[in-house]
């Protein structure tokens, strides 16, 4: 007689069950991640911290090793050093005003109307739009001859025609100018990141604070935020992060002007590097990002472990 | 409303505090929607008293004491604490506590914070927010606590951290949503005690909501029996549980529930405490049944037995709740019938609709 679990009459091969196994299984589906991560992340890395301490140039390739020389050279330059400063102010200020922005349409959201699952689906795209697309679209709006902004601001009368700012143009307003699309495009992140806070708040927790007679700010900045801290702060260093590296809005918008005064390190060590072809001092640049973004990550993770709760 | 106003309220409700009833309401009507959670709920709670709200899940009990600390608001009714309708109150100028079933600390506070929150919203001074918290902590034994963290607390001191907040600004009425749902079984009993003795000491008017009958029976000092977002029947543990308004009320508390067997038209009800085998009635009136036993569970403190009885439907299940001591085996030998008895003193009757026909 047949029987349906016959067992295996054959000496199986040692192999034959491999995949059974789950710590061979394990490193068989997480291999192609590891190897993805060490040849497209690491090498080039390791690369770069070579170039960035060799005089390695696109006329002279050589490998000759000069130390810490090209570190010395920009920390000199305060060219470098207003473009460090640059990326601080680009990286904070998108960030801060991305919060803000976050911080009420999470609470706008929260609340049912009419229409809410469209407006929800809509304020994605910001974050959906291919950046390129996007950087345009705004840089017709801060044009110096065809800005809409300056448009519909001479058409209600707020300013005369005269003295219409000149967005891109004034070294100021262009930081403005980027850090708002970065802002632009970084809130419906903000959004996701406090709607998944808030909703994880207990209801009990709001309601217990309502009876104990706190009104909306006090419910808002001395429960809710203190509670959704961590995760916030989770969404914060993926902002910084993504912000201190970029060079997409800078170079798509402005290209680092008006005299630099929107140069950013990622910019910087692009125009060095590979359009000036100093590819020493370019790695050099772009390798100044990775300390200070260490320090930046080390000491908001240690924020949120103290604020563990 | 600028804080001025707020108290003014105050000064008015304490003024009157013992005159009128702490928590009044008139003809409370709540809807979501379509769907009604409270149906015109008229209720007196006068100034210390232990109030009971029961009733099964989504009878309207928690909407409605939402409704009294003015976290939802009533589709209309009129709503008096403290004397003053509060009707377009916001819940922080109530002067009401409320204290939920998960406790709602707030956890990124130390207990100190949290029973100081309450205090620290109606911005009273300093040095009186101390004294109150050190009061309060003293009241119910938790001054050790005062520096942790909500998360580093047991089940029962977290109850306690709550009752504090709940107390710290003395309010007219503590309101109870189910607060002893979340602590296991054994903490449960010594909780009940504790809060009961509590209340007596401090004297606060309460509202304590809940669906189990132990907690009703054993601490309010009325209850409020409500189903459908309706109030069934108000009375003293004894009144709920010897004369029953309705059917429903008879069937809810008590277990195993009220017996309720057809006869002419209405119902007849006994507690199957009442229904005995007829040797152990010895005096007075009483009816009698023939009663077919079916099975018996025997619990220790007492013997459960189901059956049937003769010249009813055979299938309404009757029970028989005896002292096990007192009963001879063979009176309830299962497949047989025996003879039980009902004092008629503790016949009820109920007419068709389920309402309590007459006494007696």
């Amino acid at each position: 007689m047949a029987s349906i679990a016959e067992p295996i009459a054959k000496p199986a091969s040692r192999f034959r069950f491999i995949l059974d196994r789950r710590d061979v299984l394990g490193a068989v589906f997480v291999a192609p991640a590891i190897l993805y991560v060490l040849l497209l992340v690491g090498v080039p890395l390791l690369l770069s911290i070579y170039y960035s301490v060799s005089a390695y140039t696109i006329y002279n390739p050589s490998w000759h090793f000069v130390g810490l020389a090209n570190f010395a050279q920009i920390v000199e330059n305060p060219d470098f050093l207003r473009t460090l400063s640059n990326t601080f102010i680009f990286t904070f200020g998108s960030q801060f005003l991305g919060l803000v922005l976050g911080k009420f349409g999470a609470l706008l959201l929260l609340r049912p109307f009419p229409g809410r699952k469209i407006v929800r689906a809509l304020i994605i795209l910001p974050w959906a739009v291919p950046i390129a697309l996007a950087t345009v679209a705004w840089q017709w709006m801060f044009d110096s001859l065809y800005s809409v902004i300056n448009w519909s601001m001479i058409a209600l009368g707020v300013i005369d025609r005269s003295d219409a700012p000149n967005w891109l143009g004034n070294p100021h307003l262009a930081m403005l100018c980027v850090i708002v699309v970065n802002a632009w495009r970084f809130f419906p992140f903000a959004i996701v990141i406090f709607l998944a806070g808030i909703t994880a708040v207990p209801q009990d927790v709001i309601d217990a604070a309502t009876v104990d007679g706190a009104g909306f700010w006090r419910r808002n900045y001395q429960i809710i935020v203190p509670m959704i801290l961590p995760i916030v702060t989770i969404g914060l260093i993926f902002g910084i992060v993504f912000t201190f590296t970029d060079l997409s809005i800078v170079f798509l918008m402005t290209m680092g002007g008006p005299v630099g005064a929107t140069s950013v390190l990622g910019f910087e060590g692009f125009q060095v590097g590979i359009l000036s072809g100093d590819v020493s001092h370019g790695a050099a640049i772009s390798l100044f990002m990775l300390p200070v973004l260490f320090v930046v990550v080390i000491f908001m993770l240690r924020f949120i472990k103290r604020r563990e709760i | 409303m600028p804080p001025r106003e707020i108290r003014a309220e105050r000064v008015c409700v304490e003024f009157r505090g013992d005159l009128m009833a702490s928590v009044l309401t008139r003809d409370i009507i709540k809807n979501f929607g379509e769907v009604p959670a409270v149906n015109g709920i008229s209720l007196t709670v006068p100034d210390g008293e232990f109030m009971v709200l029961l009733g099964p899940s989504g009878c309207g009990k928690t909407t409605f004491l939402r409704i009294i600390c003015g976290l939802e608001k009533q589709t209309s009714g009129d709503l008096l604490i403290g004397g003053d309708v509060v009707n377009d109150i916001p819940p922080r100028a109530r002067g009401v506590a409320m204290m939920f079933q998960s406790y709602g600390l707030y956890p990124h506070y130390t207990v100190r914070k949290n029973i100081a929150f309450p205090l620290r919203t109606q911005r009273v001074p300093n040095g009186e927010v101390e004294k109150k918290v050190e009061w309060a902590s003293q009241l119910l034994g938790i001054g050790h606590l005062l520096d942790r963290r909500p998360r580093q607390l047991s089940g029962g001191e977290r109850q306690r951290v709550a009752l504090a907040r709940a107390l710290v600004r003395e309010p007219t009425a503590l309101l109870l949503d189910e607060p002893l749902s979340n602590l296991d079984a054994k903490l449960r009993a010594s909780a009940r005690l504790e809060i009961k003795q509590f209340q007596q000491r401090v004297g606060v008017t309460t509202i304590y909501v809940t669906h189990d009958q132990v907690e009703a029976m054993g601490m309010g000092d009325r209850i409020a029996v409500i189903d459908h977002g309706r109030v069934c029947q108000v009375g003293t543990p004894t009144e709920i549980y010897d004369d029953p308004a309705d059917r429903f009320v008879a069937t809810f508390v008590g277990t195993p529930p009220m017996n309720l067997v057809a006869l002419n038209g209405g119902f007849l009800g006994f507690r199957p405490e009442n229904f005995l085998p007829k040797d152990m009635i010895d005096d007075g009136a009483f009816t009698e049944f023939s009663f077919r036993v079916d099975r018996s569970e025997y619990l220790g403190s007492e013997r459960i037995v189901y059956g049937a009885i003769e010249g009813f439907d055979p299938n309404q299940v009757v029970t028989a709740k005896l002292p096990p001591a007192h009963v001879a085996e063979e009176s309830i030998r299962p497949g047989e019938w025996h003879p039980f008895a009902v004092r008629n003193s503790a016949l009820r009757h109920f007419d068709k609709d389920g309402k309590r026909a007459s006494r007696h």
